[in-house]
């Protein structure tokens, strides 16, 4: 709770560098609005005002200032017309409607949750190969390391076609390049969590005589918890940019990742800019959504302070 | 044929997994040359069930080319690759990297001077790196051009926000008893930011700046997608798939592999020689 005004003075802070950096970026367009309405402009040609800077042209227009926040089609809209965009977009269209961004917004999730789905399950799966295996340890553990340090992204237009080639279309090749990404922090990050009993309690287990099997439910599993949710808040965020950039380059027709490159072809960038902050609150919500959860399930464990 | 060919996937499985246990288990497993070889055989023994499955089945090339096909494209493509490399890799992303970087340091170092600013920059900072800062490619191809500049301010971008938090942690990484310390021996601000705390900060800023490489590249790669001159690793990913020349689209990737781990590699040995006090450096 202390950190709530710091945290509001920084995002006031945001805001305000943002509202004024319109003025200079959308001052060009606007002067060249103003004069096709008749307005004096000075200098008073396009090619004369391209000399400028959009700082030097606004100290010579200041009286073009407050026309540089309503702009059609601006070059960096204004905070309130983003906000107008996705209040229009989201609340007063039908869910069912191609205009309405939680339409766009279910088709990237859908495709995001499946794959992180996919990803996760298999991730898990690995780690406990990884764990009880030493030679699967030995021959898999350096690459999924070394896969992180590899732009894995780059490879989507190449999944979204061969999978397209061989008669695969829409939700899943997304989910495909989704769970790729969510996969190998879930492998490494479970992969520490089941390691991370120390040998004084492997020890106890075993003069209780426990069997493997229920040394893995009832202490590895467990212990591992913590770890796996650290996992999951960086495999959902990955998994929903991987399904975003995975709609940019096919050509795809509905999804965040359609309406951005929709409003940047036609021209419209407040499509663009409220398909974006949809995005960025979409991700915020899954990863506090998986924050709520852990501090939930740490708590029933009693592994945190309640 | 199919038969053949899936009969013979298994064999070579089975021959490598073989190997890789039996020295797995086996008295030498610990050496260092053990646990380099093993990886190598697991990679090679994929690399030749890929290859055997894509002749015996005749998967088209358009699908998945073998990695002979790719291999031998590697070679001939030589400098088409290269330009292409130092388009994305070296003017994009490496340029977007540094000033990211140097942006996200020097406003970590003014807000560590208050414990107001910095309490605010953690939180809102760490959920911006969990956004989809890519999607704002679109954004800057069309403020900047096509060409690298709107590369490196995505990747700029991109970057600044995991330095910028690891970065504002480290500094606070110190103890009440250590900073005391330096208040003992008469030390101002200066001399306990370059003395102390920023030497206790580096493990962190090496983990940010390591977790940053990767994202240089993905952002230098994906901007390219939405505009670039005809050069690029992105521009030509998108284009070969484009005309089903899946060859060069892997030729590109393995270029993309390479580069992504040898920059990771590279802040890995830097930090291992500024950090060469920390406990998890030592040998």
């Amino acid at each position: 709770m202390k950190s709530i005004l710091p945290v509001l003075t920084i995002i006031g802070a945001i805001l305000l560098l943002w509202v004024l950096a319109v003025i200079p970026m959308n001052m060009h367009l606007t002067a060249d609005q103003a004069q096709r309405d008749g307005l004096v402009v000075s200098p008073d040609t396009p090619n004369a005002r391209q000399e400028y800077s959009g700082f030097g042209l606004t100290l010579r227009n200041p009286a073009l200032i407050t026309a540089t926040f309503v702009q059609e089609r601006p070059r960096l809209p204004s905070p309130h017309q983003v906000a107008v965009e996705m209040w229009n977009t989201i609340v007063l269209q039908k869910i069912s409607s191609k205009r309405s961004l939680v339409y766009h917004g279910w088709v990237t999730l859908s495709a995001t949750l499946l794959g992180f789905g996919i990803g996760t399950s298999l991730g898990i799966l690995l780690a406990v190969g990884i764990v009880y295996n030493r030679a699967m340890d030995m021959s898999v553990m350096p690459w999924a390391i070394a896969s992180q340090t590899i732009p894995i992204l780059a490879l989507a237009p190449m999944i979204i076609v061969m999978l397209g080639s061989i008669g695969i279309q829409g939700l899943f090749p997304k989910a495909i390049i989704s769970a790729y990404l969510s996969f190998f922090p879930v492998v490494v990050g479970m992969v520490k969590g089941l390691r991370s009993p120390d040998g004084m309690q492997l020890d106890l287990l075993r003069t209780y005589h426990a069997s493997p099997s229920q040394g893995f439910w009832k202490l590895r599993l467990p212990a591992s918890v913590p770890y796996l949710f650290a996992s999951l808040k960086i495999g959902i965020s990955a998994s929903l940019v991987g399904a975003i950039v995975a709609e940019l380059p096919t050509g795809a027709r509905a999804g965040f990742g359609a309406r951005m490159l929709v409003g940047d072809q036609y021209g419209q960038p407040l499509v663009t800019w409220a398909a974006l902050f949809a995005a960025a609150i979409t991700a915020a919500a899954l990863v506090g959504l998986f924050s709520l959860l852990e501090r939930l399930t740490l708590r029933r464990m009693g592994m945190v302070q309640a | 044929m199919i038969w053949a060919g899936i009969i013979g996937a298994l064999g070579i499985w089975a021959v490598g997994w073989f190997i890789n246990t039996r020295l797995a288990n086996g008295p030498q497993s610990s050496t260092r040359f053990v646990q380099l070889l093993v990886p190598i055989i697991f990679g090679v023994t994929l690399l030749l069930m890929w290859e055997w499955l894509v002749r015996m089945l005749e998967v088209s090339a358009v699908i998945l080319p073998a990695p002979s096909v790719i291999g031998e494209r590697l070679m001939q493509e030589g400098p088409r690759l290269w330009a292409d490399f130092e388009q994305t890799v070296i003017k994009g992303a490496a340029t977007g990297y540094i000033i990211g970087g140097i942006a996200a340091f020097g406003v970590a170092i003014l807000a560590d001077r208050s414990e107001f600013l910095t309490r605010g920059i953690l939180p809102v900072g760490g959920f911006m790196a969990a956004l989809p800062i890519v999607g704002t490619a679109p954004i800057f191809v069309k403020w900047l051009g096509s060409d690298w500049e709107s590369k490196a301010a995505v990747v700029g971008v991109m970057v600044f926000f995991p330095i910028l938090v690891n970065t504002v942690a480290g500094l606070r990484d110190t103890t009440v008893m250590q900073r005391d310390l330096m208040r003992t021996y008469g030390a101002g601000y200066w001399p306990t930011l370059f003395k102390l705390r920023l030497p206790a900060a580096m493990p962190f800023i090496f983990n940010g700046l390591k977790i940053a490489t990767t994202l240089a590249l993905i952002g230098a790669i994906v901007a390219e997608f939405f505009g670039s001159p005809t050069v690029g690793m992105g521009f030509r990913i998108s284009t070969s798939v484009g005309q089903l020349a899946l060859d060069m689209v892997w030729a590109e990737i393995v270029i993309a592999a390479i580069a992504g781990s040898s920059l990771y590699g590279l802040m890995a040995w830097i930090e291992g020689r500024v950090t060469f006090w920390h406990p998890s450096q030592r040998k």
